[in-house]
Parts: structure tokens; sequence; C-alpha cells
């Protein structure tokens, strides 16, 4: 080791001839899994580098020599690749631009393509001259906890100065602040035996699962399917490990039964074998195809699972042990089999265990030239090619924006320089467990291999085989794999053999716990995402934070998007030893899906802009749309808000126009929305009666009766109309906003109150497409529609008639004689198809009489001029007697509601009384939502006289117009309120009236 | 979740509707002398176990049966699924 | 007075049909439908009725059966829908009524819904993406009742993986169809 020196400083200088050049792929080795016939350009902060196909981000950067990319969160210190996996804590880029950029995406999963940009995040002016690494020589203040105990006060402050600041300062990536282009989609799959994870034991599983006819579904996160045995060196049988992955691919490919996921990863285990998924389908090319969705989020229904998720490495922390450089042995390993490139020419280990040995003989291989073994063991095997230090520790690094040279302590004592490029580190494995606690399971402490595995909780269904249950040698994933499967599958009646499995490796897992290097004072990684450290740690313990839980979100060590992957295990091994307990005494804190952070637009899919819902239409809606209508979303209908004639300029005009237009002569609103109920049996008429509070036994054939519904609460909840079309068979309308919640009361009330009761209900609200017809020569008008043969006289079809008729020469129709506006008024359905027809029928046979349609805000005028209530008024707090209707609450028999309809505080002698509201200054408004207080005095809760529900400008009467609940209201007629709107301090003097403003004696009706 | 439906077999728990405690199906008799206190028991009380517990689901976007579930609140097993209408008769529950 | 001119689900005035790679989606508007339920004590009376006019039993839950000029499938327990020819059949709910009598209730439906059929090869892949059922399972003569793309549907399998019936409910028809196309466009 005569390049070896003790205590001497930089003694390396790094191949920086190399960084930044295009086409120098100077750190690549030979063999792997590239297509070097394939080259793909790429650009990383606007440079252009090339790379392979099969390459990562991380893979082709390293190849060209590129070790720094990114700043950390919080310190702004320069990172590089610490993992060659979905765990990346640190190599986080912006991919993409424009509209398609997204942030904080792994480059260590970026899948190579040409054309790929890629920026780095978190600083400025550049990565390599970070203004904000300021804040690294700040970290004295700037520990875990620095916010809470900093941004205290004023706490008027903390929203408009401190939070922008700070998450300007914190963020990493920034999002384009563009709609995404592109398209995402979801779906639903089905099988026998999921299987999560295309490693050795996931594959041993398949193979053996697909051949006993079992539907199975295979998904790798990965888009080659081998999960370690892409990265290793050792064969399985008389072959290449990635051989045997391809010849078993190629097995389960050509059976039916198996379906291969490859880029998908399993993100949530959800109750009873659901489990969510996304696959990405074009993040691995340039663009997706027009119309083709970038990514899948499959909900996928499995009898049975299987996970193989493998393990993930755990580092050990030293200090600054976060230079880019040092990386994850196993990853280093990965590098150099899989993708043939190496972080630097010249390196280190440093291990507790033999996996690190392995990545050093490894990279041997390859020609790499591994300066040190570092073991924490003193009994270390020896590894040949290389010095070992056995009992020996990594003290501290050195290097600017890369790992130049490492300060180790050797078993004797003494410190030594030792100058390399990059460290692997091997602190152990940690199955990955994930999976099996998202129901809460918690996994328990193996002594054997120093690790947590999933215990007897985990989700019902599930089994866990190879790595991640920590059977970690290649022969026992094989073997676990396939044995899983079988007992999986004879679960489910399969009678199936495991697969026949190659010879391969079965080492023993060699580790001795050893998880931070104690010596020095400078800051030693644990979760480098977060930017916490060993002090962090220590700093919670003093301030007694010391439940796990507490420790996680104080530090927020775990709390990045990695969930902590390679930090959680560092975490809580300081923790321990600062209790004075052992690991599994401290337990562990939760994992929650996703595994692997989603985009938002994933979770949307086809859910979005105009689709985020469905969409109904009323029957009429063509014509409305070519007559000037505009629209309004009630509930999923659309409906016409009002119609705009030529000239109107405010919406104001047209609504005060068509309301106007319906009280002088006739106007036409399409209602079909309201929920229509078919409700028919020989119990037809008890059933309602025990539906709504009024009685209907009575109701004759060919009559519609109003009716009103009460919860069990004695609280209103709906109303509408009732027509008996036959002793047995009525048609209940509901309001459109209720019309699903009252059909699934009825099933509940004859299903579950009164299962003996013959009565059957169906819902035919989109069936009929129905009009009010509305105003003083609605019946003339409709005399040109209803067919001669049928009397619509006011003799024969009186108020509250229904009868079946036909229009237009033999269209079958409902006629109903009901009034929302107060007018005389009919309400006219068709079938549906025959709707928009309909409208223009009726407005045709109306041009005489100045027909006019009319929209939802011309309907809720004329119904506020009338006093009917709506929802503003049945608003889930209001009785029978509340809205002026107590009388009808029948007390000669049972209904829903109606016993506790008598409770004395519903029916106290200040209960609130709906009243009319007048301004007494005709140009002031009357305000929804304005509390009632008396003409002078305090205002306040306690003096509260009630509350404004509805308003419109009434044309009629000249002036705003309100409805609302006054206290005792109905004696009060005449008295002067103040309507009051603290949030806008608003006030206006108002008169009570009666609610109804127009017609009060009803006349018009019966007319 | 999967409702294990008495008809139609395994269904995913969103084509259901959840209502909440199986005992709103023993209405009281409006009748009784003390149905203030009865109505006031049956609105407003509510056993909430950390545990088995019956309760409604709708099948609204299914069949539209009632169903009875026996879940676990704690571990979300479904250990029995009935026909609400069946249930309600089974309580006594006719006309 | 002018004769009032039908419109279609979708607000045609002929049916729409896609064509994909692989599916076509037809709009169908020449059913006619009317849901029959067995009054409480009538249900044996209300079965052997509905067979005199089908010449078929009526299915058992979760299916489908044709008879003659009719198709009927089970919409819950006790109830079915039936559906013929709507231009042979326009008046399908009082023909039922006429036969069933007082033993069942009968509703006409015929206006209440939207069909889209779906014929291909395509139909599975397209499906999946829509439809949580295990369509991959199942046979001709299932007839599912679910929610697709949050609307509440029926789904008919003429023959599996290649021919099915969607019917929905009419004022979501735009809705559904640009999921089956948005579907459709993803998938083929």
């Amino acid at each position: 080791m005569s390049d070896m020196t003790v205590n001497s400083g930089v003694a390396f200088t790094s191949d920086r001839a190399a960084k930044g050049t295009a086409k120098g792929q100077s750190h690549r080795l030979t063999g792997g899994l590239v297509e070097r016939a394939k080259p793909l350009s790429f650009t990383f902060d606007g440079k252009t580098f090339q790379g392979f196909e099969g390459d990562t981000l991380a893979s082709a950067l390293m190849a060209n020599g590129v070790k720094l990319m990114g700043r950390s969160f919080k310190y702004h210190r320069p990172r590089g690749v610490l993992t060659a996996g979905s765990e990346e804590p640190n190599a986080l880029v912006e991919l993409r631009s424009g509209a398609r950029q997204e942030p904080n995406t792994r480059a260590t999963v970026a899948e190579l393509y040409d054309g790929l940009e890629a920026k780095s995040q978190n600083r400025w002016p550049s990565l390599e001259h970070d203004m904000l690494s300021i804040n690294d020589k700040l970290s004295n203040f700037l520990t875990a906890g620095f916010y809470y105990k900093t941004f205290m006060w004023p706490k008027t402050f903390w929203e408009k100065l401190y939070e922008p600041i700070i998450r300007r300062a914190a963020g990493l990536g920034s999002a384009s602040g563009e709609e995404d282009p592109d398209v995402y989609d979801k779906g639903f799959l089905h099988c026998d035996l999921l299987i999560i994870g295309a490693g050795p034991a996931g594959l041993a599983a398949a193979l053996t699962a697909g051949r006993s006819g079992a539907r199975v579904i295979l998904t790798e996160e990965d888009f080659l399917l081998g999960g370690r045995l892409n990265a290793e060196s050792f064969g399985l049988g008389d072959m290449s490990g990635m051989d045997w992955v391809g010849q078993t691919q190629a097995e389960l490919a050509a059976m039916d039964n198996v379906r291969i996921l490859p880029r998908c990863t399993v993100i949530g285990s959800y109750d009873h074998g659901v489990y969510g998924a996304v696959e990405r389908l074009a993040d691995h090319v340039l663009a997706p195809e027009p119309g083709k969705p970038r990514q899948i989020l499959w909900r996928i229904y499995s009898k049975r699972a299987l996970l193989c998720a493998g393990s993930t490495e755990r580092p050990i922390a030293f200090e600054n042990n976060d230079r880019p450089g040092i990386m994850l042995a196993g990853a280093m390993r990965a590098y150099a089999n899989r993708w043939a490139v190496t972080p630097d020419q010249r390196v280190a280990i440093f291990t507790n265990n033999d996996d690190g040995h392995r990545t050093a003989t490894d990279l041997i291989a390859k020609g790499v030239e591994v300066a040190a073994v570092v073991d924490t063991r003193a009994d270390a095997p020896t590894v040949e090619g290389t010095e070992l230090f056995a009992g020996a520790q990594v003290v501290d690094t050195k290097g600017k924006l890369g790992l130049e040279w490492i300060r180790i302590r050797t078993a004797s004592g003494v410190t030594r320089d030792i100058p390399v490029g990059a460290l692997g580190v091997s602190g152990g494995w940690n199955p990955n467990v994930h999976l099996t606690c998202h129901q809460r399971g918690k996994p328990e402490w193996r002594e054997d291999i120093a690790a947590f595995v999933p215990a007897g909780d985990i989700p019902v269904g599930m089994s866990v085989a190879g790595a991640a249950n920590g059977a970690f040698s290649t022969s026992a994933a094989l073997r676990t794999g396939a044995d899983s499967a079988v007992a999986s599958l004879a679960a489910l009646g399969f009678d199936v053999a495991p697969a026949d499995l190659p010879e391969a490796e079965d080492a023993p897992v060699n580790v001795t716990p050893f998880w931070f290097v104690k010596e020095g004072k400078g800051r030693a990684w644990i979760d480098q995402q977060n930017d916490v450290t060993v002090k962090d740690v220590k700093l919670a313990h003093q301030e007694n934070f010391r439940s796990v839980e507490h420790l996680k979100r104080y530090t927020t060590l775990g709390m990045a998007t990695d969930q902590g992957k390679t930090s959680n295990m560092g975490g809580l091994a300081v923790m321990a030893e600062l209790a004075g307990k052992e690991i599994p005494q401290i337990g562990t804190t939760i994992f929650r899906p996703p595994y692997t952070p989603v985009a938002m637009g994933t979770f949307g899919g086809r859910s979005r802009g105009k689709e985020f819902r469905p969409t109904r239409l009323t029957p009429s809606h063509k014509w409305a749309a070519e007559n000037g209508a505009t629209f309004v979303e009630v509930g999923q209908w659309l409906r016409a808000q009002w119609y705009e004639k030529p000239g109107e300029t405010h919406w104001r005009q047209s609504v005060d126009r068509e309301a106007l237009a319906t009280r002088s002569s006739v106007g036409i609103c399409d209602v079909t929305t309201l929920g229509k109920i078919d409700v028919q049996g020989a119990d037809a008429a008890t059933f309602l009666n025990r539906i709504y509070a009024n009685a209907f036994g009575k109701l004759a054939v060919g009559k519609v009766r109003y009716g009103l519904m009460l919860r069990e609460d004695g609280i209103c909840y709906d109303d509408g109309t009732a027509a008996r079309f036959a002793e047995d068979h009525f048609v209940v309308t509901t309001t459109t906003a209720n019309a699903v919640v009252v059909y699934r009361n009825m099933e509940f009330a004859r299903q579950c109150l009164w299962p003996d009761l013959d009565v059957q209900i169906i819902s035919t609200t989109e069936a009929w497409a129905q009009f009010a017809v509305a105003g003083p020569k609605s019946r003339d008008l409709l005399r040109k529609i209803v067919d001669a043969d049928h009397d619509i006289s006011n003799e024969a079809f009186p108020f509250m008639g229904c009868a079946e008729i036909t229009v237009c020469g033999g269209v079958r129709a409902r006629l109903f004689r009901i009034s929302f506006s107060g007018e005389m008024a009919y309400e006219i359905a068709v079938p549906t198809r025959y709707g928009n027809a309909m409208m223009e029928a009726l407005m045709e046979a109306g041009e005489a009489f100045g027909a006019t349609p009319y929209g939802t805000e011309a309907l809720g005028v004329m119904r506020i001029e009338k006093g009917h209530v709506t929802g503003n008024e049945l608003n889930g707090t209001t009785t029978a007697l509340n809205i002026g209707l107590g009388r009808m609450v029948s007390q000669k028999k049972d209904s829903i509601g109606t016993v506790n309809s008598r409770r004395e505080g519903l029916n106290a002698e200040d209960a609130l009384n709906l009243v009319g509201l007048k301004p007494v200054a005709a140009t002031e408004p009357v305000v929804p939502g304005s509390h009632l207080m008396a003409e002078t005095g305090e205002v306040h809760a306690k003096t509260d006289q009630g509350y404004v529900t509805s308003a419109a400008y009434s044309p009629h009467i000249g002036s705003s117009i309100g409805l609302g609940f006054l206290k005792n209201g109905s004696a009060r007629m005449g008295e002067r309120l103040r309507a009051v709107n603290p949030l806008q301090g608003q006030e206006v003097l108002v008169e009570v009236v009666s609610a109804h403003f127009i017609d009060p004696e009803g006349e018009r009706l019966r007319g | 979740m999967i409702i294990n439906h008495p008809i139609l077999g395994p269904r995913d728990a969103q084509e259901f509707t959840y209502l909440g405690d199986a005992s709103l199906i023993e209405r009281p008799d409006p009748q009784a002398e003390n149905a203030d206190e009865t109505f006031h028991d049956y609105v407003y009380l509510r056993d909430n176990p950390a545990g088995e517990h019956q309760e409604l689901w709708y099948h609204e976007q299914g069949d539209r049966s009632w169903l009875v579930v026996t879940r676990n609140t704690l571990t979300h097993e479904i250990t029995d699924v009935q026909l609400a209408r069946d249930a309600a008769r089974a309580r006594g529950r006719s006309k | 007075m002018a004769e009032l001119k039908a419109l279609t689900a979708l607000g045609g005035y002929e049916p729409r049909v896609d064509e994909f790679a692989g599916l076509i989606i037809r709009e169908v508007t020449d059913r006619a439908l009317a849901s029959l339920a067995a009054r409480l004590g009538s249900e044996a009376d209300c079965a052997a009725a509905a067979k005199g006019l089908l010449g078929a039993v009526l299915p058992e839950p979760a299916t489908w059966v044709a008879g003659g000029d009719f198709t009927a499938w089970w919409m819950g327990p006790d109830q079915w829908m039936i559906d013929a020819d709507y231009a042979s059949h326009t008046l399908l709910a009082a023909e039922l009524k006429s036969v069933v009598g007082g033993a069942g209730s009968v509703t006409e439906q015929t206006d209440g819904w939207c069909r889209f059929d779906l014929e291909g090869s395509s139909c599975f892949d397209v499906l999946e993406r829509l439809c949580q059922l295990d369509l991959r399972s199942g046979t001709a003569g299932d007839a599912q009742r679910t929610a697709l793309e949050h609307v509440g549907c029926f789904l008919l399998c003429r023959e599996p993986g290649r021919h099915y019936s969607l019917l929905g409910p009419r004022s979501s028809a735009g809705s559904l169809h640009h999921a089956l196309m948005t579907a459709a466009g993803s998938v083929l």
C-alpha cells in the first residue's frame, strides 16, 4: 500500500477530465446488461452525455464519471448516488422539461432513453456552486426541532413570512406549474396468486404456480426481471444468473395463465387480498403515444399473494459519510455487474458482513482497483487482491464535490488516510417487509441475521419468500419461493409440485451488527434525504422524544419520499443504544402505502377536467345548448341556469325576463332531474304512509299529493309529490339532490324495517323527460299538445290531478297538475327519447303566448316568491314545525320520524318559523347566511334571532326578498330586524313578512 | 375490502354504501308507552365495539340488497354476511 | 303538430358506431325494456306467468337468458329486466303486465337506459380498464350490475372476451361513452 498516506490530507485527484465530457463513458467496464450497439444521448444540467440502452440515468451518469447528482434537502450538501434501486434517497432529479417536467425522480430507476433531459435540484445557481450551501455552515443551528423552536412567535409571522421562506429554501424539485399533457389510466386485475417481485424467489414461485395452471400475476418494479440475479456474478446450475432469468422469463411468457408486469410497483396491500400497483408504460420513452397512458394504476384482486420483494442494504453511519462516491456496497456491485460501470477506478469497501467482500471480489474481477476492505469484524475473512483491515472503521472522509479520501482507524488504533474516489458501505441487509406492514403488521427481530423479518400478523392471504423473509442466499430464495407458491396454491385447491430449481450459492449470512461509528465530532448521516444525523437522534433523545414514533416526527427521520428505506434501521439502532435497550425493544415505525412515491396524475387517472366525474344531461340539453342556455352543475346534472337572449348583458336581465314571462303568460322548464321512484304492490299505500310524515292512505287514484319526509330523528330531509296511478301503483318524486338517498332509504325501509310489506320499487328518473309548463297560459299551450281525446279542462283535470295521456298524435305521456312556481301549472312527461322534441314542440305551440324557457335561477326566484322550501331550508336542522308544516305531520299513524318529532326541544314556543324578509329600503339586498338581530342592540350569538336561508331579486316585488328562520317568527309579522353579515361588515334593515310574497291565498294554482 | 354477498359472491366494497350498526333494524314500537325513550336510544345510542360488529351495508352499485355484515373492526375480517331482509325477519320484523 | 322525433341517448338521430382495431362500440337504440318484480307471496305465479311469455325460466342471480322475442336478466332478489325489440314490443311494459297481472309489478324502463354493445377480440383488455368484475373467468350468460366509471351499469356477457352489452343510466350516456372511447383508445 505504497500510495497510502497517514494523515496527509488529500492524496488523490479524481479524474476530472472524464467528468462532463460527451461520449466519454470513461467509467464503463466490460460485460453487463447494456446494449453497446444502442447508444443513447441524454442531457444532465444541459450537458450532453451518452449511455446505452439498459442504463438507468444513474448508471449512465456514472459511466460518464459524474458523481455529483444533487444537493441535500436542508443543508444543500453535495450528494451522489447511494443505491441502485427505488430506495434511493439522494440522486433525485427533475426529469424531462416543459409541462412534462417531473420533480424528485430517482435517477437510479429512471430508465435511459434517447433524448432524456434531467436537471439537478435544490441548487442555485448551479449544482457545483450552490448559494444555500451556507446552510451547511449553519448546521449547528439547523438541528432537529429547529423550526419548532425558532419560528414560534410572533404567531402571525408564520403564515406570511416564515413558511413561504422556509418552503422556498427547503424544497427539492419544482413542479412545472403547467397542466400535465399526458394521460393516466387505471384498471382492475384478478388472479389466484399475485407474486410481488421477480427476483430468484419470485421467478421460482411463478414457474411453480404457472405450471399448475393457476392464474398468476407477476409484478416487477424494475424493467428487467431477475432482481439481484442481474447484479451478481455467480451462476445458477450451469448457467449465468442472467441466462437463467432469460430462460425462465421465456417459459413464463408462453403461459396464458401468467401475466408478467415489468415496470410495475405494488404500492400497497389492502384488505382481503386487494393490492394497488402502478405500471409505468411510457416513462422510458421520450413521450407516450397520443392517447396512450404514461402510467396505469391497477387494483389487483388476489386470492393469495406472495411477497418476494427482496432486501435493501443498509449503510453504516460515520462522519461525512454522505460525500458523492460513497454508496452501498451492493449497489456498487450491481453497477459493475449489471451496468458495467464503476463510480471510480479506485474504491474501498467498509463492511460488517461477508456480503461486502463479494463486492470487493466482483470489482476486482472487473478490473477496478479495490484499495482496501475495512471490516468492523476482528475475525473478518481475507479477500484476495486487496488489503483487509479487520476490526477497523472508517472514521472520516474528505473531498469537496466528491469523495477524495477516507480516514480509517485500524484495529491497532492508528488512523490512516486512503485515497479513493468511491467507497462501498455494507451494514447488512434488511428484508423488504414494507407491504407486510400496510395493515399494521409489526415485523420481528431475527438475531441470526440482525434484521427485522415479517411476523405472524401480515395481511391475510399473504406469504413471504426469499430475502424479503430473511432467506438471503440465492438457493434459499429459489427454494422458499417455490415452496411458498406450492403452499399458497394448495390452500386454493391446486395440486402442484415445486418447479425444478438450479443449484445456486447458499452462503450463510455472516454479519456482526455495527450501526454507527462513535468517533468524531462532525455529522454522521443516517437519513440522507431528510438530512438527519446521529446527532439529531441524540438530541431528540436528550429532549425526551423517546418513542420511536416521536423520534420520527421530531427529527423527520424516515419521513422523506423514500420512507427511510435505507435509514430507519440506523435511527432505531442509535436510539436503542442511547436508551440502553435492544433494537426489538425499541420497535419500528409503521410503513404505509405507497411503497414508492406515486404521481398525483396516476391517482387521478382518467378522472380529470370535465371527466372528473360523470355528467348527467337532461333530455332537452341539446335544445338548451342551441338556445343560449348557461348550464349549472346540480349534483352530476347539468341544468339550464338561464337562457340568454340577444341584447342581454347581465344574467339578471335573463332571469327577470324568464320569471316575469312565466307569471304573465307561460314558461317551460326541464324538471327531469327530480327523482322519480315507481312504487307498486298491494301494500304500496301503507308503505308511503310510513315513509311520508303526512297521510297517503286515502289519496284517490288520479291524484297527486305533496309529501314531506322526515329522518327518524324528526328532522325534515326531503319533500316531493306522490301521484297515484292505481290502487297499487304510485310515482314518487324527490328533490334532485336527494334522489339517491330517498331511494336508498326506501329500500332500507322495505327490506330492513318492514320486510313483509308487499311493495316493490324501482327508479324511473331517467325514463321520462319531464317539463314544468307554468303560468296563466299553460293550459292553453297544453291544449295544442295534448291529444284531443284527453280533457284537461279545470273541471276534468283540476289542481293536483294526474293522468296517463297521449300527446302530439299518440306519444305516451304523463300529465300532473302540480306547481312549484305558484302559477297554474302542469308537469308533462314523455319517454326520454322524445324529450328534446317535446321541448321544441312546447316552444312551437307556445309561440303565440310568448312561451319562455326558464332555468334554475328563475325557478328559484319564483319558489322564493311563493315561500316554497328547498335544500336551503331543508338543511338537516329544521323540523316540519320550523318550515310551517307542523300540522302536516300526522299523529294518527306511525311514520319515520313521527315519534322523535314530538320531542319537547323541537316544539319550544320560540321555535324557528319560516318567514319572508323584505329590505326596508328597496335598493338594499337580502343576503343569505345573514343572521337576524333586533333593530338595535348588541350583535352577538346570544342575541341571535334567526338566519336568512334564501334570497333573490324578485322582479314582481321590485326588490330583493328572502326567506329565513326567525324565533317565533309567525307571530312577528311587520317587525323590523337587522340582517347582519359580520364577515363582510354588512347590515341590512329588513321587515318580517309572510313567506308567501305572491298570491298568498293560492288562487292562481286552481284557476 | 371484499364483501361476500350471500347471493352474488365476493364483491368489492366499493359497490356498497355503509350505514352502520345493524341494530337500526330494530326500530322500536311507536305505540309503546315509553316510545319517546326507546326512539331516542334507537336514533342516538350505538355500540362502537373494537372487534366484532354487525353492520348494515347496501349494495347500491349492485342488486340493491341491504346486507348485515359481521366485521371485525380491528382486523376487517368478515365472518358472516346475510341478506338484511332475512336478518330482519329473524329479529321478528314483519309488516 | 309535427311528429316528435326521437333522439338517441348520445343525442343523435342515428345510433353511433365507433371502430377500433379489435373492438367495435355500438350504441343500441332499438330495444324496449321493462322491469318485473314478483309480488310478495306470488313469486311462483309470477315466475310461471313470465315463463309463459318468455318460453324460458326467469334467470338465476347474475345471469341472463333468451327466450323467443325476449331476453331477461336478474336485477336483484325477485326482480328482473325484460328486453325485447322496440319496434315490435314498444309497449313492452303493458304487454308484460297483462301477462303477470297481480303477481308482479311491472315498470317501463325503455328510456331509462342507454346501451352500448362491445364486440371484438379486445373486449377483455378494454373492459379491465373500466370494470372491476373478473370478466376473464366469466361465461356467456353472465349478467352483472356494477359501477363502471362511477356509473351504475349492467354488463351482459354474450361471448366471453368478444361480445358484451353494457347498459347504463341514459343521462350519463355521454360520460359512459367517453369512458369507453378513452379506454379503447388507451389500449388499442
